[in-house]
């Protein structure tokens, strides 16, 4: 370690995740330039990034506010249309097109702040498995708002509608969004890139959070409500700051995601996606960042990777899911993994680790 | 007669919700997991009942009691497999592996039948009742959707409440522990619980089929979604919960259809939700537990 052994063992935890992602992104852009990476592939590389940011944002609220929270794709879908809305608007005032991606991202990233305040004051109310569902809730309903939701622009400016494309009267202006349709003709600003510094942007946010005193509050509330309470701390203050952060990052990876494609669909942040996130969580270890990116980006490529295979590969993804989560989490199986671990002579709690439980990138995390 | 037209359908569509939503909240109630494969338990029920009657030839009858024997030994089967192993473990790790367990039966269903919708043929051969000169016509499903889930549940109750195994499932989920120290199998019980959900939800699964005919792989989600959503309204855990629960929910969306937008009702329906919970954080019927410091 030499010089990197005199600094703090979450500084260096952090440097490692940093690297890693580094590392990552300049290998992968040396293969994209070299053209060695097949096109199935390059289409992926955005995604990647998307989910690993999602995957981040996600473990604010899972594993540093203990809270579960199944709406996480409303967010995203919060944030990709008011995005690709921002973008489109936007076209021939801004010139540059990475600058008009990052407004779309910022823009993004206020809507999805707002959505979650209002989602988060309700909800922070609520514990455990009701939260769970009010969040599923709250998914539902901004899936079910935005597939009637029509939007246009023109010389007069934006023009709303929950009837249909026709209601907006629109002056030879542009349908942003229609409905069930969603967004079509949309502008590919995104790149590599800006995945790239957009998870660079995530993980600071997010490790400087967790590592502030308002972090520290946060877990604080997360390990025991009652006590953090009674030596004041404001409870529902910081569990919303955890929850708000997450959805305004959640947002902008939305943002992101929508311009990737020609044509967004609200249908596509449903349930399932939010379950998707959340997978990458929990299979990555609560409450630990890096396993939480390491399992986004594996995830999201191992179904195309497995796509080979033929018919099957959706089984094979779903077993793979399954023998996982009983291999991490099975108390026999796990201490048979110590005792091994402990024959190596490795260190123990060497891993980055966020909450105590998740030491060993396992879920033993409680509620 | 509109209203009344409305408010039958709903009660019906409450009814299947019910049922569904009865299988969710007593696993809820004895291994404290949401079971999201749930819902998917539902299409294959379907699936069974309708290979049953289409490819087998036989009865409706045969196929109905077909599906419940397959979902209930498929219940338990999930549960010994998959959950059983993470009993001791955080609750997220079993839900993820309730999603994997989803994802697994939606696939296989895919592969075995196939992507495409199936035209499921009612099991309810008999003619619609019209009432009031015409005015309102039931069709005979709504008639034997309420009825089925009205037995179901006064069976369920009387079960839970009289036989010795009720008392079993009662104590489980009460206080595992004790439960063991006073010679209850909880393996066997937790097993059984499961069982009984899954075959609940084949029933569920034919019923909702019945009334609407499309038979596809993820025919069970969204059915699956509101049931769970009907659970927590009436207080997950509570089985009087599940059914006021489910027939609310029914009623709620169909009337929210007919009256206000059919575009919207999913919305609506999940923004009463998050009322209730707001004003009743443990659902209609559920305990609100004190914390003790």
């Amino acid at each position: 370690m030499g010089m990197l052994g005199n600094l703090r063992k979450t500084t260096r935890s952090h440097i490692l995740t940093y690297a890693i992602v580094v590392v990552a992104y300049v290998v992968l852009q040396c293969l994209v330039s070299t053209h060695s990476i097949s096109y199935f592939l390059g289409g992926l590389l955005v995604p990647v990034c998307v989910y690993v940011c999602l995957s981040i944002s996600l473990n604010l609220v899972v594993g540093v506010s203990g809270e579960l929270s199944l709406g996480h794709a409303g967010f995203m879908s919060v944030g990709a249309f008011s995005g690709l809305a921002a973008s489109i608007c936007l076209r021939g005032v801004v010139g540059p097109d990475p600058l008009r991606l990052a407004i779309a991202i910022v823009v993004a990233g206020v809507m999805a702040a707002i959505a979650g305040i209002v989602i988060g004051l309700p909800v922070m109310r609520l514990r455990g498995d009701y939260l769970a569902i009010v969040t599923l809730a709250f998914g539902e309903i901004i899936k079910n708002l935005l597939n009637n939701l029509y939007l246009g622009v023109d010389a007069n400016g934006l023009h709303f509608s929950m009837e249909s494309s026709r209601a907006l009267g629109l002056q030879r202006g542009i349908v942003i969004i229609d409905g069930p349709q969603g967004a079509s003709g949309v502008d590919k600003l995104s790149t590599l890139l800006a995945g790239f510094l957009l998870i660079l942007f995530t993980l600071t946010v997010v490790l400087n959070l967790v590592n502030s005193r308002t972090g520290r509050a946060i877990m604080a509330v997360r390990d025991n409500r009652i006590a953090a309470e009674s030596v004041g701390i404001n409870v529902t203050k910081y569990r919303l700051i955890a929850f708000v952060v997450s959805a305004t990052l959640a947002g902008m990876a939305g943002a992101l995601y929508a311009m990737n494609y020609s044509t967004v669909v609200p249908k596509k942040f449903d349930f399932n996606t939010s379950i998707l996130i959340l997978v990458f969580v929990v299979l990555g270890g609560i409450g630990n960042i890096r396993g939480g990116i390491v399992s986004a980006a594996l995830l999201t490529l191992l179904p195309e990777m497995l796509r080979s295979i033929g018919d099957y590969y959706m089984l094979i993804y779903a077993v793979v899911l399954i023998v996982v989560m009983i291999a991490t989490n099975n108390a026999r199986v796990r201490s048979a993994f110590d005792a091994l671990r402990d024959r190596l002579r490795r260190r123990p709690g060497d891993g980055p680790t966020l909450s105590a439980g998740a030491a060993n990138g396992g879920g033993t995390h409680e509620q | 007669m509109d209203f009344l037209t409305n408010l039958i359908n709903g009660i019906s569509l409450g009814s299947i919700y019910a049922i569904i939503a009865l299988g969710y909240t007593m696993v809820y109630g004895i291994a404290k997991m949401l079971n999201f494969a749930h819902g998917d338990v539902i299409m294959v029920g379907s699936y069974v009942c309708f290979v049953a009657m289409n490819s087998l030839g036989l009865s409706p009858l045969v196929g109905v009691l077909l599906a419940v024997a397959a979902c209930t030994c498929l219940g338990i089967v999930i549960e010994r497999l998959a959950y059983k192993p993470l009993r001791q473990t955080a609750s997220l790790a079993v839900l993820i592996t309730a999603i994997g367990v989803s994802y697994f039966l939606q696939n296989a269903a895919q592969l075995i039948w196939g992507a495409d919708p199936k035209s499921f043929t009612s099991v309810i051969p008999f003619p619609s009742v019209t009432l009031f000169d015409g005015q309102l016509v039931i069709s005979s499903v709504t008639i034997v959707t309420v009825l089925a889930s009205v037995v179901v549940m006064v069976l369920l109750a009387l079960f839970v409440s009289k036989t010795k195994l009720g008392k079993a499932m009662r104590a489980c989920s009460e206080d595992k522990g004790a439960a063991q120290l006073m010679g209850i199998n909880v393996d066997a019980t937790i097993s059984m619980v499961f069982g009984i959900g899954s075959g609940l939800a084949a029933i569920a699964g034919v019923l909702l089929c019945s009334a609407y005919p499309t038979l596809m792989p993820t025919t069970g989600a969204m059915p699956g979604i509101k049931a769970f959503t009907a659970a927590v309204f009436g207080g997950i855990g509570s089985i009087p919960g599940a059914a006021l629960g489910g027939l609310l929910l029914g009623i709620i969306e169909v009337f929210t259809k007919a009256y206000i937008s059919t575009e919207l009702a999913d919305a609506i329906v999940f923004a009463l939700l998050i009322v209730v919970l707001v004003i009743r954080p443990a659902g209609l019927l559920g305990k609100v537990s004190h914390e003790k410091v």
